[in-house]
């Protein structure tokens, strides 16, 4: 076995179909998409060269920072809510009665597919016959919001499904970590006379630091790049309130024909994201990980 | 990893599927056409397959089949697509220079890039113009020339609920005034007077063009959008205007910038809302649908958009547009054959699409002696007097100026945008368009 795995010839050829498919499924169509980035193209005819032209449109573009201001609100949005995440696996981890329940409960969401869950929300956000206008108007509001329609709150009235949709996800990524807290470190501390506030914060939450770090690259990252809910329930709208950088480069590309501006737009996408990994990356960097 | 690299197997099998699906079925309508060599052939496309368009696919199927009758020496082979697959191919074929001998487009944006590029053949020697409803053979026109002959037509008229107009001993507005007092009282009284799912966009554009229409003529938005005018035209402003009152006068449904066409057609489906301003293709829902109440299709009339007093467009001046129209291709060797089936092909068309599958040809039709519901021969009555029709505005216009006109009635409706920012960037991304 040992002979086999030092062979070169073997190693290249076990890792070349895995090789293969990255680069054709993800590398070529990145560097593509960065071409095109470079030419005047509807899609149908023929290309033509513009060289920078996209780029310089893409930088001066008032549209694009808005939708990237949108799509970092929702980042912070995201890494912000881990807290709250974090808090209700803390009360699930510690043996609480049901617990067990009301995990599957949290974990339903991120059965849905998203364009479920965005119908839901479009009907509970109705502003005539909407579950959320009933309820306010039962408590007596009178003026109550207009939601997806009103272009001051339709960006936050998105936000409240995103964060429904995830929980469950997040949940069972810090429950798994929490139970894998070994049972004698918190043992030894109660045997000192910890309460449970301090074994959270003083024992589990130093111990879980490194799934914390993985989680807040992955809301960050995977908010920047959000789409899904915002395409089904606004289309970016009114009159651009809600659009993020992935519903501004679908549009676009697929809705006004220009393909090369699109492709421009995905590959700033990509830029943000890679310089926002690599800051995440850096800014939770710590030397004292903990071993255990 | 090895979940991956399955799941990504699965995909490209699938992907293959799709592939090899795609071969088979361009595969079948070559092999046809070797079978018939001493006759004229001509090739044609269409949208209507038997599956999901019965009614329309019988008519064109009968159509061919007498019209070969007729000529033995011709022999028409078709390829029939769904909407979407349809238009993809023809953006391919025509990428290539292999475009059917007879084929369907859409209007105006739709079809610009195929004149351009030289793919379709004028068609004015056969286009009869007094057959066509007015302004319909317009939107198929490149400098005065048609390149395709429309097959369907729909206009908006606003639709209103009987019941709920009589419960509040509302007439039918003739005036803009009158329709104003329409919409106080509706409002006063707690009821919504208008459904609009102003998210999808075109939809409020349909109630500016309406005014724009009845206040500057059919002519001034035209002119705005085809450049020898401006979009600062002092009536386009004022229908923008007429536009902001009636938001705050709450005509709309709460939230319609929200509101999607079909969550908006709801609200007047469940009579929550006494109007609704929709295309002809709507008409099932009031007539003969099997799937609506017939209690609530009772309750639905339509009228005309009120005049404006003052204004320069009359009432029977309609915002909508044609559907699909037929066109022959430039590159096709059997030309003559061609434009001859296809005025064939439009003209039985008009005498069937109504009553056989609901569809209002763009070809002016005798109702007389054909059992169609009331609706549909009012409709058609009106059509048949129409002095014009304006198609819709984001149809004019060219996908990127028409995404600045969407976002700007949205704007409007919201109160984003004062009349005068509307015109304004309209008139601005219009301008910078040449």
């Amino acid at each position: 076995m040992k002979n086999v795995m030092s062979n070169k010839f073997v190693i290249t050829l076990y890792t070349l179909p895995a090789l293969l498919l990255i680069l054709v499924l993800i590398y070529i169509p990145i560097t593509l998409s960065g071409y095109y980035g470079l030419m005047d193209w509807d899609g149908i005819g023929e290309m033509k060269f513009i060289g920078l032209e996209n780029y310089v449109t893409l930088v001066q573009d008032k549209v694009f920072w808005t939708s990237t201001w949108h799509s970092f609100q929702l980042a912070i949005f995201s890494a912000a809510s881990l807290l709250l995440y974090l808090g209700i696996s803390l009360v699930l981890a510690s043996k609480i009665k049901g617990s067990d329940l009301l995990r599957k409960i949290y974990l339903i969401p991120m059965l849905l597919s998203s364009v479920a869950i965005a119908q839901l929300w479009m009907k509970i956000f109705d502003p005539n016959n909407g579950m959320a206008n009933k309820l306010l108007e039962m408590f007596g509001m009178e003026n109550t919001p207009l939601w997806l329609a009103d272009p001051n709150i339709a960006l936050y009235s998105i936000f409240i499904p995103v964060i429904w949709q995830y929980a469950g996800f997040y949940i069972l990524i810090y429950y798994a970590a929490l139970k894998n807290v070994p049972d004698e470190v918190i043992e030894a501390a109660k045997i000192d006379g910890a309460n449970a506030l301090q074994i959270a914060f003083r024992i589990k939450l130093p111990l879980i630091s490194g799934v914390f770090k993985v989680t807040i690259m992955l809301a960050v990252v995977g908010s920047l790049k959000y789409f899904d809910l915002i395409y089904v329930m606004t289309g970016g709208g009114p009159n651009g309130a809600s659009e993020v950088m992935a519903s501004y480069m679908y549009k676009e590309a697929f809705k006004l024909n220009n393909f090369g501006y699109g492709s421009a737009i995905g590959f700033g996408l990509l830029v943000i994201c890679l310089v926002m990994t690599w800051l995440t990356s850096k800014l939770t960097k710590s030397n004292d990980d903990v071993q255990f | 990893m090895k979940k991956k690299a399955f799941t990504t197997l699965l995909s490209l099998a699938l992907m293959g599927g799709l592939v090899l699906g795609g071969c088979s079925s361009s595969g079948k309508s070559e092999d046809s056409s070797k079978s018939n060599s001493d006759k004229t052939v001509v090739k044609m496309m269409h949208l209507w397959p038997e599956g999901s368009a019965k009614a329309q696919y019988t008519i064109v199927d009968d159509i061919i089949k007498t019209y070969e009758k007729e000529h033995p020496d011709i022999d028409i082979q078709t390829e029939i697509l769904a909407n979407e697959q349809y238009k993809e191919k023809i953006k391919v074929l025509s990428a290539s220079n292999e475009l059917p001998d007879i084929g369907i487009t859409w209007a105006a944006g739709y079809m610009k890039p195929f004149v351009e590029g030289n793919m379709f053949t004028p068609l004015d020697d056969i286009a009869q113009e007094d057959k066509f409803v007015a302004g319909t053979l317009d939107a198929f026109s490149v400098d005065e020339k048609p390149y395709a002959l429309p097959l369907e037509l729909n206009i908006a008229p606003v639709y209103y609920n009987k019941e709920i107009f009589k419960k509040y001993d509302l007439e039918v507005p003739k005036t803009y005034d009158e329709f104003l007092k329409v919409v106080k009282t509706l409002a006063d009284k707690g009821v919504t007077p208008i459904t609009l799912g102003n998210k999808d966009r075109w939809t409020g554009s349909m109630w500016y063009m309406y005014l724009a229409d009845r206040i500057g003529g059919p002519e001034t938005l035209n002119k705005a959008i085809n450049r020898t005018g401006s979009f600062e035209d002092p009536a386009l402003v004022k229908a923008a205007e007429e536009i902001s009152k009636l938001v705050d006068m709450d005509a709309f449904v709460k939230g319609f910038n929200g509101l999607s066409n079909d969550e908006a057609k709801g609200y007047f489906m469940n009579e929550q809302a006494a109007m609704y301003i929709m295309g002809t293709w709507e008409l099932p829902n009031y007539t003969t649908s099997p799937d609506v109440d017939q209690k609530f299709k009772d309750k639905v009339g339509y009228f005309k958009f009120p005049t404006y007093e003052g204004g320069k467009g009359n009432i029977d001046s309609f915002v909508g547009g044609p559907g699909v129209a037929l066109f022959v291709s430039e590159q096709s060797k059997v030309k003559d054959e061609a434009k001859e089936f296809v005025s064939y092909l439009v003209e039985e068309w008009g005498k069937r699409s109504v009553v056989e599958a609901g569809v209002i040809p763009a070809t002016t039709v005798d109702t007389t002696g054909s059992d169609l519901a009331q609706m549909y021969i009012d409709i058609l009555n009106d059509l048949g007097k129409a002095t014009n029709i304006t198609l819709y505005a984001d149809v004019q216009m060219s996908a990127g100026v028409a995404d600045v006109h969407l976002n700007q009635i949205q704007a409007l409706f919201g109160g984003q945008s004062s009349p005068k920012e509307f015109t304004k960037k309209q008139e601005e991304a219009l301008a910078s368009e040449k």
